[in-house]
């Protein structure tokens, strides 16, 4: 190994990782993947789920350009939901339960496909020259040369578990973290800040009662996330069921604060508001009489139960105890304990479009170490990255995603302006332009793009070439997609209009060499913020936050006189 | 004298100006005002040495000869918390014209120093951040205030007074909007379940605080003075009437009819409300090209008339909603009846014009925004139509379509006080519902 050269190499196999090598192999890359341990691709470490409301969308996009998530979950699909049916198809959010096993066989065999070189080992440096990546040495000495490098180490970088009061350093449960590296990228002044998530504990499905709990079916339509999907050998669908914590679930809660590491001070790291432990939800909404709980199988194998809704860095015995207070848990077992994990990411401030780190040539980052969360946002940056990575170390043409067609562009547009202050996470509510940007439509906005890109097997060319064809067609009026063209088309016109007042705030470049330090009019947090993200063009400018007409109006005037 | 751009590419860097930024003189105290990097330098030029910051000191100001040109009040201002962001000099010296003129020379006369460019102090202030828009356009009004009324409203608008009603309805309308986003956001949470009824009420209800906005009378005739027309047919006494009012020979007065062939403007202060008059060709069929030309400019100014003056019969006047009836040579007609509601007046004698004057006012009151009033102009009302014309299209059943329109009248509000509404939306999503599982 030692002295090989790669174009491409992938540091982690998580969904960020597998996407990444994967998308730079379909450029014609040649493409190392580098994890702790083998068979280790494609985890979930977190619920079983792939999609949701924003998420399903970013699934769909990741497909178009042969992603591998879209793939994998329609093989692993236990149990399915649209989301929002009733809420207006721009909304709609394919979700889907995924086996776990079945996951992961089914990215390992989609990498397989590909010309990836899989490594094992743990990455302790990278090489650096200058101000450009060039090799990445191992624990056991090994260096391996390349022209770039995607670092996706997820909540990897210097991780620390918390399971009550008792700290370890550990990127998942029982697995160790990336302290060298983490050590470096602070040395590079790369690591920002530490942010936390958390997961519940796993419950043996065998001693719920599920009899007395509401069921929740699959959908009775087999749909897809794939736009061009396989045919498939037809797997069982499962039920999930709801239940709810109980006022003695909290009272047990309330009295066992003191033995939380997130009110003991031991946890550093901001969590998402939106996803909040059982523990905070008891703290900051103490009014609720119950809040839901969904009983999700994880696989068809064995017999764990995720209860989404009661993430938890409680000691055992008091998950125990609360877990037994909640209607048709009474008698249920944790087979293993629910922890927080606390980890530092990188200020995506730092990162071009590209995800590339600015001032770092040939390297590139993403997923969670990007400050987002969900396996979906992390696939999708793999994506980006990947696709980009290829690009510069083969000399391609870079592949970049607007906000005004795609989630993964409202993403990265996103981070790399305004940076994370919480883990991000992707919402329909972000994307200003969500009307045009359905799950529905997912090839036609990103397909010429897919093609453009060269990262595409042949089959999956032709076929979003037929489709595009097939647009103006009376079978296409007559699709789901084709139908909510017509309903949104009236909004999606005004939103063209719109788009031309971008268009010219676009066409005001802020130059590279501009010191915003100069600008009068700029208050010196808001000349901090500029000079992190570096806005492109005055429209990117306008959405830094805390952006005020009169900072726009001097930053305006300042690159008018630069220009001059 | 350098300019500012060749200074190189560092534009903080402008040059200093300086202006009377008091009113008109003569006065009892006329404050001069100097901004920018040289200001404390020049400042010192005329009064030796300068007090401590933010202290009104006495001071002798002097030529570059060393001749005395006013004993004033000297305070300076470091840089950045000043009106305009710059380091700032005011010179309150006394009123009269002869010794503000003579200050404004000696400045002149200072290198790197120049007269301010109307405006250019607040675009300063705009420039460094020192104002939001709402609030800019409030000083810029003020700037321009000629009249005390105007004044009044102009301080309000500068004092936020916009600003916070704009922010309350912001407020209401992020709340509406993060109740629908939840929804959407977070499919089978019990705690966002949606009411749409409820909630296009509420947002039927903010609407029409808006409309009402909207209806109230605008902030231009403050600044731009309500047009009054004087209208009639030839001979009526318009022209006379407007000399009248206005207090010397504006118009030319004769007994010939069609005196009058254009339009005559007059900027005349009533009482503190700055107005417009404007005397008129008297309307009649004529074969006089010029005279044609005269009576449909007549035609139009009465249309777009704010206010119109009516010296003719009260059965001819024209539709228009605020008209007052003119009985004008009321001394030549002793015979005739006046007009009920008509009131009585004579250019020559004075008579009836304090009584017409009185009734003006009060009519030019009730067609401006009371000073207390927070009133709109023209970009601000344009934004509040467009938010208001977003909720004006909710549609029942489409809790979709019903977000879309809530986040269009948002970002419509956000461009009046200059705001993003995203973040506060995920803020208010996140701090009412325990989203998430």
């Amino acid at each position: 190994m030692n002295g090989r050269m790669f174009d491409v190499l992938v540091i982690g196999s998580g969904h960020a990782g597998c996407e990444a090598a994967a998308a730079a192999a379909r450029r014609g890359a040649k493409v190392g993947l580098i994890s702790f341990r083998p068979n280790d691709a494609g985890q979930m470490s977190c619920n079983p789920s792939i999609g949701g409301v924003g998420k399903g969308h970013l699934v769909r996009e990741l497909d178009v350009f042969d992603g591998l998530m879209a793939r994998a979950a329609d093989r692993a699909a236990i149990h399915r939901r649209m989301l929002n049916r009733s809420k207006g198809p721009a909304v709609w959010g394919p979700r889907v339960q995924a086996d776990r096993q079945l996951f992961r066989s089914a990215i390992e065999l989609l990498l397989q496909s590909l010309p990836i070189e899989r490594i094992v080992g743990e990455v302790t440096s990278l090489r650096l020259n200058g101000n450009e990546v060039v090799a990445v040495v191992l624990g056991d000495g090994t260096i391996i040369k390349a022209r770039s490098v995607v670092v996706a180490t997820g909540t990897f970088l210097d991780a620390r578990t918390y399971l009550g009061l008792e700290c370890r350093s550990a990127g998942r449960a029982g697995e160790r973290s990336a302290i060298p590296l983490a050590a470096q990228m602070r040395e590079v002044g790369l690591a920002a800040r530490r942010l936390k998530t958390g997961t519940p504990p796993r419950l043996d499905g065998r001693t719920i009662d599920w009899a007395r709990l509401e069921e929740q079916p699959s959908d009775d339509e087999a749909w897809r996330f794939s736009a061009h999907p396989e045919h498939l050998p037809s797997v069982p669908q499962l039920r999930c069921a709801i239940t709810r914590t109980t006022i003695a679930t909290h009272d047990l809660i309330r009295k066992s604060e003191d033995q939380s590491p997130l009110y003991a001070g031991l946890i550093e790291g901001r969590g998402p508001r939106y996803c909040p432990s059982i523990e905070d939800k008891v703290r900051r909404f103490g009014d609720r009489d119950g809040h839901q709980i969904f009983l999700e199988p994880e696989s068809l194998s064995d017999h764990l139960v995720y209860p989404n809704g009661v993430s938890t860095s409680l000691p055992l015995a008091v998950q125990q105890a609360f877990i037994r207070t909640i209607p048709g848990l009474e008698r249920a077992e944790i087979v293993r304990p629910g922890y927080a994990v606390e980890y530092e990411h990188v200020d995506p401030r730092r990162l071009t479009p590209e995800l590339a780190v600015r001032d770092m040539r040939g390297l590139f980052l993403a997923g969670q170490i990007n400050g987002t969360t969900g396996y979906e946002e992390a696939a999708a940056q793999g994506l980006v990255a990947g696709l980009n990575a290829a690009a510069y170390a083969r000399t391609l043409s870079p592949v970049l995603f607007d906000r005004r067609s795609s989630y993964i562009g409202v993403m990265v547009d996103d981070l790399t302006l305004q940076g994370v202050t919480e883990p991000y996470r992707m919402m329909t509510a972000r994307a200003e332009y969500r009307l045009a940007l359905r799950a529905d439509n997912a090839v036609t906005r990103l397909g010429q793009a897919a093609i453009e890109s060269g990262a595409l097997s042949a089959e999956r060319r032709s076929a979003i070439e037929r489709h595009l064809a097939s647009r103006g067609t009376a079978a296409f009026a007559e699709s789901q997609e084709g139908q909510a063209d017509a309903l949104y088309a009236p909004y999606i016109e005004r939103q063209r209009r719109e788009w031309a007042e971008v268009e010219r705030s676009r066409q005001v470049r802020v130059p590279s060499s501009l010191s915003f330090g100069g600008i009068a009019g700029l208050s010196a947090e808001m000349v901090e913020r500029l000079t992190l993200a570096r806005p492109h063009d005055l429209d990117q400018a306008s959405r830094i936050p805390g952006m005020t007409p009169a900072g726009l109006t001097a930053l305006h005037l300042a690159v008018t006189r630069a220009a001059a | 004298m350098r300019r500012a751009d060749e200074r190189g590419n560092d534009p903080r860097v402008s040059d200093t100006i300086f202006a009377l930024s008091s009113g008109t003189l003569p006065a009892a105290i006329a404050v001069v005002r100097i901004s920018g990097p040289e200001a404390f330098a020049a400042a010192e030029r005329l009064a030796g040495d300068l007090p401590p910051p933010r202290t009104l000191s006495l001071r002798s100001l002097r030529d570059e000869g060393g001749e005395l040109v006013d004993k004033a009040l000297v305070a300076i201002f470091p840089a950045p918390a000043t009106a305009t962001g710059e380091p700032l000099v005011e010179l309150h010296c006394h009123g009269s014209r002869a010794v503000v003129a003579r200050v404004l020379e000696v400045l002149a006369a200072v290198p790197g120093l120049r007269h301010a460019e109307p405006g250019e102090f607040t675009r300063r202030a705009l420039q460094n951040g020192r104002l939001d828009l709402t609030e800019a356009e409030g000083l810029g009004d003020l700037l321009a205030a000629e009249t005390e009324w105007q004044r009044r409203a102009a301080l309000r608008a500068a004092d936020g007074g916009l600003r916070r009603q704009v922010e309350q309805w912001r407020e209401e309308l992020v709340m509406l909007a993060a109740r629908a986003e939840a929804a959407i956001d977070y499919v089978d949470e019990e705690e966002t379940e949606l009411d749409l009824s409820e909630l296009h009420e509420a947002a039927e209800r903010l609407r029409s605080e808006w409309i009402a906005a909207l209806e109230a009378p605008r902030a231009e005739p403050l600044q731009q003075g309500l047009r009054i027309v004087l209208g009639g047919p030839t001979n009526a006494g318009k022209s006379s009437l407007l000399n009248a009012l206005v207090g010397c020979n504006r118009a030319i007065v004769t007994d010939i009819p069609g005196t009058t062939r254009d339009l005559i403007e007059v900027a005349l202060d009533l009482r503190g409300i700055k107005v417009i008059l404007v005397d008129t060709a008297g309307l009649r069929e004529s074969e006089d090209r010029v005279e044609q030309i005269g009576v449909s400019r007549s035609m139009d100014a009465l249309r777009d008339a704010d206010l119109i003056l009516w010296l003719g019969a009260p059965e001819d006047a024209p539709a228009h909603p605020e008209i007052i009836l003119v009985h004008a040579r009321a001394d030549e007609r002793a015979g005739e009846v006046v007009p009920r509601e008509a009131i009585a007046t004579s250019g020559r004698t004075g008579v009836g014009l304090d009584d017409l004057t009185d009734a003006l006012r009060r009519r030019c009151e009730a067609l401006l925004p009371a000073p207390e009033q927070t009133s709109l102009n023209r970009r601000q009302a344009e934004a509040l139509r467009e938010a208001s014309d977003a909720l004006n299209s909710l549609k029942a059943g489409d809790p979709l379509l019903t977000a879309e329109a809530l986040r269009q009248a948002m970002y419509a509000l956000d461009r009046l006080s200059g705001r993003q509404s995203t973040e506060d939306l995920l803020d208010a999503l996140f701090g009412r519902f325990c989203l998430g599982k």
